[in-house]
């Protein structure tokens, strides 16, 4: 606490008085007196405090020490000794050091494909739970009661050991389309490998990138020329991912991509004149139902007539390949699966445990963002006229996610934590590894250290994003 | 006056059930198209989930296992005694749903008291005391639904003056306080619970001295608490935070000190705002105890899973984590809607 110095005039409550400090008489009552002071007790509990922490600190390092332990870095280096079945390349003769980087890395792709699974998820069950229907909004309350009421592990547990691993063995495989073969070893899935004539599908990535530039900094100027940006953030990156779709699907569909082209030019067309039409009108001059149907009958129309004429659909050289998974039967009845890409039982468990977990919590964020905007707000849009959608788009939306956002934040870190269960069902994540390294080294304390600091720059780095994010989102308060 | 008497009713699909599905599942075409989906998505779940649980499973492990799931190694001549724990907390609970509507009364000091003195009496009864009386039923034997209970229990209570001292120090003036609290809770939160669970069950015996020596529940105890003290500090900091500056500066000027501003004024109110975040982090807490089962600790997961292993009832796992599955439910179920009744009844700011 400042004092004003005695004897001054405060404005409110007239003039105060010196303190009624008795004249200190003897050197005891003056150290006391020092004492009392508030100023010399804040530094003083301060000092005791750091004292006793470091106390107390000591007191453990001195425990460790007397145990001969030591404290080194070292063993990074040395050979690994086990072997690592999931995720980057990994033979035993490895060291420390990249065993502990491919359960980072694992640990990162099962967060980061959470992560977007566990949004889409959680976006369509919050809306679901808010849904008119009776039916849809009581199955969605059901799944969010359910599993927000039953802790992850028993949910891995249940899909690990009494589902995945219940699935039939290999050599009669549930076949489903695709193919994708589920069984007790995990889900074999097609994966797209790069074909010869992939080189040549980089142009069209270059073009899309020097177009988004381009437009960006069109945008930028005319948003420093009026104060607004002249067109959507939409407009930018519609053309840095469609320009490469479709140099995708140039090389995989010779003529067909003809027809692909003009639907999307026609569409483009045709809102531009919607847009346009909404400007000078105050609302469009049609649906936006005019907008996306040619989008997919011109593609259907060609594909018609192609097989008609009697024409390839398929061009001669598919930039990209599908290594479609088969079974190969192996001298002695041994079947294996062989070709595409087999995701392992422990990830297919962790990711699906995790999505399904976070999704529940997610929706009832979404639900309660949503919630949030008060009735008023979307009654008040209407009135003025805006159509249902540009409500949600406009009005609506931009007001939920602000009060969605920060919660969303904690429930992606919650996911980049509770990834750790895995080492309950045997995923080799960022956890799992340390603890066989743990245990095989016996470097308990430099190990533990090494596990705190990366979940640490994991939550760091969401947070740092996210709050990006927020930051752009939020309303400038007076 | 007779056209008023004539009041047209409104038409039969408007109202009674007919109206109820009109307005509710077939408003239009396509929720009319949603709700037959919808419909057909529950017959296909119910008629897996419903087969399986009436013909196919066999629900004789779980029956004839009910004691391991309820108290696991506990012994069984000992039993008594968590029934008789299990018997106060429900007469306590009882008494307090009755007794705790009458304000102003002593009845409700006498509550708070005999629930603080439950906590003493339900260990002693559960730990044993002496040789003859009570003979020592070692903490490293509890299991089962009873340690869940124990480890949720005392993580909450027990986390909580820690967690409202690192509140109150991550709020402090004083730098050097507010350091260590803020490093602390930061980085118990950026962790995840089964670190800190192997970080007390591996490392905190490495700091200790030899003699002194924890058993694994204990160790598992002091990680959850540790663990738990940095998310009630959050909650609390919440509740500290809600509290106008006025209240603060109105009982400065009424001349208390800072500690009485803070025990007399603030806290209590600064508490009762945080009650319903309190009770959401207990549901959490209480499925979290099941990480336990890592640090090989034989709570509801862990005897479920050891269940899984026997002889006779090899392959049965549905069976016994769905068993698992649902007593966590009941539960959490239990608490979250208790909870939100709390929140309605309670009404923050209330006198």
């Amino acid at each position: 606490m400042e004092r004003p110095p005695a004897g001054t005039v405060h404005p409110d409550r007239g003039p105060i008085r010196p303190s009624p400090r008795r004249e200190a008489s003897s050197f005891g009552q003056q150290v006391i007196q020092f004492l009392l002071d508030e100023r010399v007790i804040n530094v003083l509990v301060q000092v005791l405090f750091t004292m006793a922490v470091l106390a107390v600190a000591g007191w453990m390092i001195y425990n460790y020490v007397q145990r001969g332990r030591t404290f080194t870095f070292g063993f990074l280096g040395e050979e690994a000794s086990f072997d690592l079945a999931e995720g980057l390349e990994f033979s035993p003769t490895d060291p420390y050091a990249r065993a502990f980087l491919v359960g980072v890395f694992n640990t990162i792709r099962v967060a980061v494909l959470g992560v977007i699974l566990a949004t889409i998820l959680g976006l369509a069950a919050g809306i679901a739970r808010l849904s008119d229907n009776w039916l849809i909004s009581r199955i969605a309350g059901v799944y969010i009661e359910i599993v927000r009421n039953t802790p992850l592990l028993v949910q891995l547990f249940f899909l690990y050991f009494a589902v995945i691993l219940k699935l039939p063995d290999i050599t009669d495989a549930v076949t489903l389309p695709g193919p994708v073969f589920l069984s007790k070893r995990g889900i074999a899935i097609p994966w797209p490998v790069p074909a010869g004539s992939f080189v040549y599908w980089w142009p069209f990535v270059g073009v899309a990138v020097v177009l988004a530039i381009v437009l960006q900094v069109v945008r930028k100027q005319g948003e420093k020329r009026t104060g607004r940006p002249s067109f959507g953030l939409l407009w930018v990156f519609a053309p840095l991912i469609n320009i490469p779709i479709l140099g995708l699907l140039f090389f995989s569909f010779g003529y067909w991509w003809a027809f692909v082209t003009v639907a999307l030019i026609v569409t483009v067309v045709l809102q531009v004149m919607r847009s346009r039409g909404e400007e000078s009108m105050g609302r469009p001059g049609f649906g936006l139902l005019w907008v996306f149907a040619p989008l997919v009958i011109i593609p259907v129309l060609g594909l018609l007539i192609l097989v008609l004429l009697g024409w390839p659909v398929l061009g001669s050289s598919p930039a990209l390949l599908a290594d479609l998974p088969e079974m190969v039967s192996k001298a002695g009845g041994v079947v294996r699966v062989e070709g595409g890409t087999t995701l392992s039982p422990e990830f297919v468990a962790l990711l699906l445990g995790l999505v399904i977990y976070t999704g529940a919590f997610i929706a009832e964020v979404v639900r309660a963002g949503i919630l949030s905007v008060p009735k008023g707000q979307t009654e008040a849009a209407r009135a003025v006229g805006l159509t249902n959608a540009q409500v949600l788009r406009l009005v609506v939306l931009p007001q939920a996610l602000r009060v969605i956002i920060p919660p969303l934040i904690s429930q992606y870190l919650n996911l980049t934590k509770n990834s750790s269960l895995a080492i309950g069902i045997a995923f080799l994540d960022l956890y799992a590894v340390s603890n066989t390294m743990l245990n095989q080294s016996g470097r308990v304390v430099e190990v533990f250290i090494m596990i705190m600091a990366s979940y640490l720059a994991m939550s760091l780095t969401i947070s740092l994003i996210m709050n990006i994010v927020n930051r752009r989102i939020q309303i400038v308060e007076r | 006056m007779a056209e008023y008497s004539q009041v047209v009713k409104p038409p039969p699909t408007e109202v009674g059930v007919l109206g109820w599905l009109r307005k509710n599942l077939f408003s239009t075409f396509f929720n009319a198209l949603l709700t037959c989906l919808a419909l057909y998505f529950i017959y296909f779940v119910l008629r897996i989930v419903l087969s399986w649980a009436f013909v196919d499973a066999r629900w004789a492990v779980v029956t004839t296992n009910i004691k391991v799931f309820a108290i696991g190694r506990y012994p069984y001549e000992e039993a008594w005694r968590v029934l008789v724990c299990v018997g106060i907390i429900a007469v306590l609970g009882v008494l307090t749903a009755i007794l705790w509507r009458f304000k102003d009364s002593p009845v409700r000091r006498w509550l708070v008291g005999a629930w603080l003195l439950s906590f003493p009496v339900t260990g002693i009864l559960l730990r044993g005391f002496g040789d003859s009386f009570l003979p020592g039923v070692s903490e490293d034997l509890w299991s089962g639904i009873l340690l869940t209970l124990v480890l949720a229990i005392v993580g909450i209570v027990a986390s909580f003056p820690i967690g409202v001292l690192l509140a109150l120090g991550r709020r402090s003036k004083m730098v050097a306080i507010k350091v260590f609290c803020t490093v602390y809770i930061e980085a118990i939160r950026g962790v995840p619970l089964i670190s800190v669970l192997f970080m007390s069950q591996l490392m905190l015996p490495l700091f200790l001295p030899e003699s002194l020596r924890l058993g694994t529940v204990m160790r598992a105890l002091t990680g959850m608490t540790l663990f738990s003290a940095a998310y009630t500090a959050e909650n609390v900091r919440g509740g500290l935070a809600a509290i106008p500056r006025g209240q603060y500066e109105a009982a400065r000027a009424m001349g208390l000190n800072e500690f009485l501003v803070m025990g007399l004024i603030i806290l209590p109110q600064a508490l009762r705002a945080v009650i319903p975040a309190i009770v959401g982090q207990f549901i959490s807490l209480f499925k979290d105890t099941s990480l336990v089962v890592i640090v090989g600790l034989l709570d509801l997961l862990g005897v479920a899973k050891a269940v899984t292993g026997q002889q006779q009832f090899i392959g049965l796992q549905r069976e016994v984590y769905s068993f698992a599955a649902l007593i966590y439910f009941v539960f959490c179920y239990a608490m979250s809607q208790a909870s939100r009744r709390l929140e309605r009844t309670l009404g923050v700011g209330e006198r």
